[in-house]
């Protein structure tokens, strides 16, 4: 039964969704079965963020416990995510659910801080503390495509040495001073670059590793609909 | 041994209805479905004309699909070319048990709801087998609780299934952060920390994939990439020693799994993508001689 029944539940649901794509979703229920699938899916992934949360407490609390290396780090972790999370979840005034009880308790004066408002404590968890780091993180990428590019542009062999023509032409077609200074050689040379790297080549492979890519996942599709493929269920 | 259910024989199990009724059912109404009379009287306010193209393409795939399956189970040789990244697991896998240190395994940074998520976990699947089987310890950090409670599920069935359900930790698969560079800050963390000797990324990866295959290698671990964004291949083929591109990821697990029925899906497949090639031979002809339109028209689903 273990098997049996998520079998008939993702052929059910898959050819549903199927179906669904074929019918006008304002005239007929069928139509507008992918939207309802999906509010379920929100359904069931908010029960199941309980999961995640328990997930990450347990291996941190045990590496805080056992007093491991960085066990600080871990600590901070964990106080962290019920930073965020608890005052985000408190009753905003009175009149929210469990409010009369809340603020017969706790000053009226926490009303502005409780919340995911503006002014909140969350808010400004997320603005000065979440979001910079975020920032500072995806800057960082920069001194990793530069490390990247350094080892992928080394002129190796022929295929390597095109590459690097290739990749350098297009560096500079990307910067107005590089522009400026490729239409020394030809003015019709960025245009060039345009229209047979980037809109020839560049385009070609994409669409041909789009479409490889797109028969795929039918395929893969296909194969978990029809209960062919159930590696993802651990079987 | 895997058992040999599928819903074909769970349909044949309840005497119900058999496949191929149900195909001609399916072509005969989208013929009709198709038809202008059809379309005047009623199509048009219920289903969506212009997506029949669609429709046929999708039953000539499937036809496709489930005669190269059938063939499969029939006994009949496939031929499948090699995939070097896919082979690649194994030996990485081989080299961590021999180091002594763990592989750490990504199943994409997507939800479970994306099909290269549900790719990725497939082939965690089958990589878990090999770990259980060589004891090597397993590191699966994931950022959707969808996704660690399918991981969870799959990881546990393969250490059951190689008889080592008692070596299973819990937390080999484990929820790090929600947030897309909170998740990579984390992970890159672990690999400095604990060194894995093997990286496998299999899924759907964004800006991090970098971050995560610069760190790797700086750690000194083999690492096997896999995604069908073709916007993240060259980072990946940049900093990691095997990329599997686009659909190699959906060909990987039925690749791993070596059985017959999962890889006559390829072949049907790849019959499709020969059928796609001819379309575009026979639009670009076409078009070249300005007597396209129609055919592309064929082709314009809203």
């Amino acid at each position: 039964m273990r098997t049996t029944i998520p079998i008939i539940v993702a052929f059910l649901a898959g050819t549903l969704l199927i179906v669904s794509f074929f019918f006008h979703p304002e005239t007929i229920w069928i139509g507008d079965a992918k939207e309802v699938i999906l509010q379920w899916m929100t359904i069931v992934g908010g029960f199941a963020l309980v999961l995640g949360v328990v997930s990450i407490v347990r291996v941190n609390a045990r590496a805080v416990q056992r007093k491991s290396e960085g066990w600080f780090y871990k600590l901070m972790t964990v106080i962290s995510v019920f930073a965020m999370a608890i005052p985000a979840m408190m009753p905003v005034t009175k009149e929210s659910v469990g409010g009369s009880i809340f603020y017969s308790i706790f000053p009226d004066s926490w009303m502005g801080y409780l919340g995911t408002g503006s002014n909140s404590f969350y808010d400004w968890l997320f603005n000065y503390v979440d979001a910079p780091m975020m920032e500072t993180m995806f800057a960082m990428l920069a001194f990793y495509i530069a490390s990247a590019a350094y080892r992928a542009f080394r002129a190796r062999n022929a295929e390597a040495t095109l590459l690097l023509f290739t990749a350098t032409l297009v560096m500079l077609w990307r910067v107005p001073m590089g522009e400026a200074f490729l239409r020394l050689f030809s003015d019709n040379l960025p245009g060039y670059i345009n229209t047979y790297v980037m809109g020839g080549f560049n385009v070609a492979v994409q669409r041909g590793i789009i479409i490889g890519a797109a028969l795929g996942a039918a395929s893969m599709s296909l194969r978990i609909i029809l209960g062919i493929e159930r590696t993802y269920m651990g079987k | 041994m895997r058992k040999d259910i599928d819903i074909f024989s769970i349909v044949k199990k309840l005497q119900a209805i058999r496949t191929l009724p149900v195909i001609l059912l399916t072509i005969t109404m989208s013929l009709i479905l198709n038809s202008q009379a059809f379309a005047q009287d009623f199509g048009d306010s219920v289903f969506i004309l212009p997506r029949m193209t669609v429709l046929i393409l999708l039953l000539v795939f499937s036809s496709a699909v489930l005669l190269y399956t059938k063939w499969a189970k029939a006994g009949k040789k496939l031929f499948i070319r090699k995939i070097a990244g896919v082979d690649a697991v194994e030996d990485a896998v081989g080299r961590a048990t021999e180091m002594g240190k763990p592989v750490l395994f990504i199943p994409g940074i997507a939800d479970v709801e994306d099909i290269e998520t549900i790719a990725g976990i497939a082939i965690l699947g089958r990589v878990a087998r090999v770990t259980a089987q060589y004891e090597t310890p397993l590191l699966v950090p994931v950022r959707y609780p969808m996704v660690l409670a399918a991981s969870q599920e799959v990881v546990e069935g393969a250490y059951a299934e190689m008889g080592k359900a008692d070596s299973y930790d819990k937390d080999t698969v484990r929820y790090v952060a929600g947030e897309q560079f909170a998740f990579t800050a984390t992970v890159n963390g672990m690999m400095m920390r604990e060194r894995p000797a093997a990286n496998i990324y299999m899924g759907g990866f964004f800006a991090e994939s970098l971050l995560l295959a610069e760190t790797g290698n700086a750690a000194g671990a083999i690492q096997i990439a896999g995604t069908a964004r073709p916007e993240q291949l060259p980072f990946f083929v940049a900093a990691c020693d095997f990329t599997l591109m686009g659909e190699e990821l959906y060909a990987a697990s039925s690749y791993l799994s070596k059985e017959p029925l999962l890889l006559g899906g390829l072949k049907g497949q790849d019959f499709v993508k020969v059928l796609i090639i001819i379309a575009i031979l026979i639009g670009t002809l076409l078009v070249t001689f300005d007597i396209g339109d129609w055919y592309t028209n064929l082709f314009d689903v809203p």
